[in-house]
């Protein structure tokens, strides 16, 4: 697809963006858009420095080549405090929810009002209170992280995440390892949250079906390079094999079953020594 | 023998960079200490993790160490008929150096131990960058307080250390052996002094509690986050906190007592 195509009104522009660990490259000059008010998704196979992506938008990381501009900031021209402050606008789930384990779901929620505001106990109460309703929580306040199950333990952190009432919100894998049912709930939250709030969201996901069902405009991503993109009926008819095999899950394809190894023949026939 | 110099040339280098890493950490950390006066409630917390859990250790460890060092002294000056003076012996061992030193041992074992767990552990479980992500800077609202609190619980630690020590002296020395109780406590009062006694171990003991708690915390917030990476990073804290305590300890005594 060509640039044109793209968004135009977006929220968050990455351009040009490289990025490497040691020697090996995560991504190679990658571009894309986020629009302002959509859900887009980015999806890939596990291991494809999807997370790390967030982490760049959010300023965790540092790129070599390229920029991430964020509501027109560049994230990595700033300077420590002016990212603290764009940071407030900007809400992350992580996949394991990150909550802080020795409080009580109340003060995880309330933890980033009582840091970065001064507003009375009262107020915090009923924003806290408001919050975790709107992720039907509201009756486990008083349970720790530690006996919340994982789907609770996500919504809790959404929760928290909504808490400074942020432009936008990035999910780190939102639905791995979720019941189907947990998985309903946390489809139907984040389009529910993006509608009523005006939210700008970004979802990092391999899970096709759900992800599909609620973004607006995908990119698939693959070997560090964006290999695919579209809106989801787009994708599902894309043309590329690769971009098939990764909507359909198939065993073999483009990417193949086997990790890459010498002839099996070769292999059984030799002398068995220990690597 | 290329490789070896390859090894040792890579293994210096990363010495110096943890050791650049480790500053900065430290710096960050004290920067911190000013944005955690306002809330003493954070200090407290963690006073109470760091410190108040420590008591008990401190002081059954304190009591068996006095109770040795009084039979040990008993049996050497009572060759020399000076047993009336078992209570300068054990105090000044106590306060000179035992008192810090084991202390900060302890203090490494149990709460440096603990430390470097805890932060390694919120670093593997994302609390830490989530953190970072709602523009709460980790250092300052975690290592900062956990840092002022090992502080200012190392001194208080090995004085309660020494004076369980003392009581623990005298049990044994009097109570057992029969040292005039007078003589034990009026001899120690006489000789000892409070600037070269007292105030040098109170000082050790600062230096130890600063330079535990940096160890602990730092290992924690530079290990690798799973389980071996942590599990590496709690052993490297109690090794590494020994090995600076007991190597500043010589440092430390040189330079106080090295005049005399």
């Amino acid at each position: 697809m060509s640039d044109s195509a793209r968004p135009h009104n977006s929220l968050v522009a990455v351009r040009g963006l490289s990025f490497s660990r040691g020697d090996n490259k995560i991504f190679t000059d990658v571009s894309m858009d986020f629009e302002r008010g959509k859900i887009t998704a980015i999806m890939g196979p596990s291991g494809t420095g999807k997370t790390t992506l967030l982490k760049l938008i959010g300023g965790q990381l540092r790129p070599a080549h390229g920029s991430v501009t964020v509501d027109g900031s560049n994230v990595h021209r700033l300077r420590r405090s002016e990212l603290f402050v764009l940071r407030k606008r900007m809400g992350m789930l992580f996949q394991s929810g990150a909550l802080l384990t020795d409080m009580n779901v109340y003060d995880n929620v309330a933890f980033p009002l009582r840091e970065h505001t001064h507003l009375p106990e009262s107020m915090i109460r009923t924003l806290v209170l408001m919050k975790l309703q709107a992720v039907g929580l509201r009756g486990a306040r008083n349970l720790m992280p530690n006996e919340l199950s994982g789907g609770m333990a996500r919504r809790v952190a959404l929760a928290r995440a909504i808490a400074l009432d942020p432009m936008m919100i990035m999910y780190d894998e939102p639905f791995t390892g979720q019941d189907p049912i947990s998985k309903g709930v946390l489809v139907h939250l984040i389009k529910s949250l993006n509608e009523t709030l005006g939210l700008t969201s970004i979802i990092v996901s391999h899970d096709v079906h759900e992800t599909s069902a609620i973004a607006d405009y995908i990119y698939v991503v693959s070997d560090g390079k964006v290999i695919g993109e579209g809106t989801p009926s787009e994708i599902q008819s894309s043309p590329s094999e690769w971009v098939q095999q990764f909507m359909d899950g198939s065993a073999d394809g483009p990417v193949h079953f086997h990790y890459p190894a010498k002839d099996l023949q070769d292999d059984l026939m030799s002398s068995g020594k220990r690597y | 023998m290329m490789d070896f110099i390859q090894y040792l040339g890579r293994n210096t280098l990363s010495s110096f960079t943890k050791l650049g890493r480790a500053t900065f950490f430290l710096l960050h950390t004290t920067a911190g200490i000013f944005d955690i006066l306002p809330r003493p409630r954070l200090l407290l917390n963690q006073l109470y993790s760091v410190g108040v859990l420590s008591f008990l250790i401190i002081s059954i460890s304190g009591l068996f160490v006095g109770m040795v060092l009084g039979l040990q002294g008993f049996y050497i000056l009572s060759d020399f008929g000076a047993e009336e003076t078992l209570g300068v012996m054990v105090a000044a061992s106590l306060v000179r150096e035992l008192g810090p030193v084991v202390s900060a041992l302890l203090f490494a074992g149990r709460a440096g131990s603990a430390l470097t767990a805890e932060i390694g552990l919120m670093k593997a479980t994302e609390q830490l960058s989530g953190m970072e992500m709602m523009a709460v800077d980790p250092i300052k609202r975690i290592i900062s307080p956990r840092f002022l609190a090992g502080f200012i619980s190392m001194p208080l630690l090995a004085a309660l250390f020494s004076a369980v020590g003392i009581i623990g002296g005298q049990i044994v020395g009097s109570g057992l052996l029969g040292v005039d109780e007078g003589a034990y406590w009026s001899q120690m009062q006489a000789k000892l002094d409070f600037q070269d006694d007292i105030v040098n171990g109170v000082i050790k003991s600062l230096v130890f509690g600063f330079v535990t708690s940096w160890i602990a915390l730092f290992e924690g917030y530079d290990a690798i986050p799973t389980s071996e990476g942590v599990s590496r990073a709690t052993t490297r804290t109690v090794v590494n906190s020994a090995f600076s305590i007991l190597g500043l300890d010589f440092i430390l005594t040189a330079l106080m007592f090295g005049d005399d």
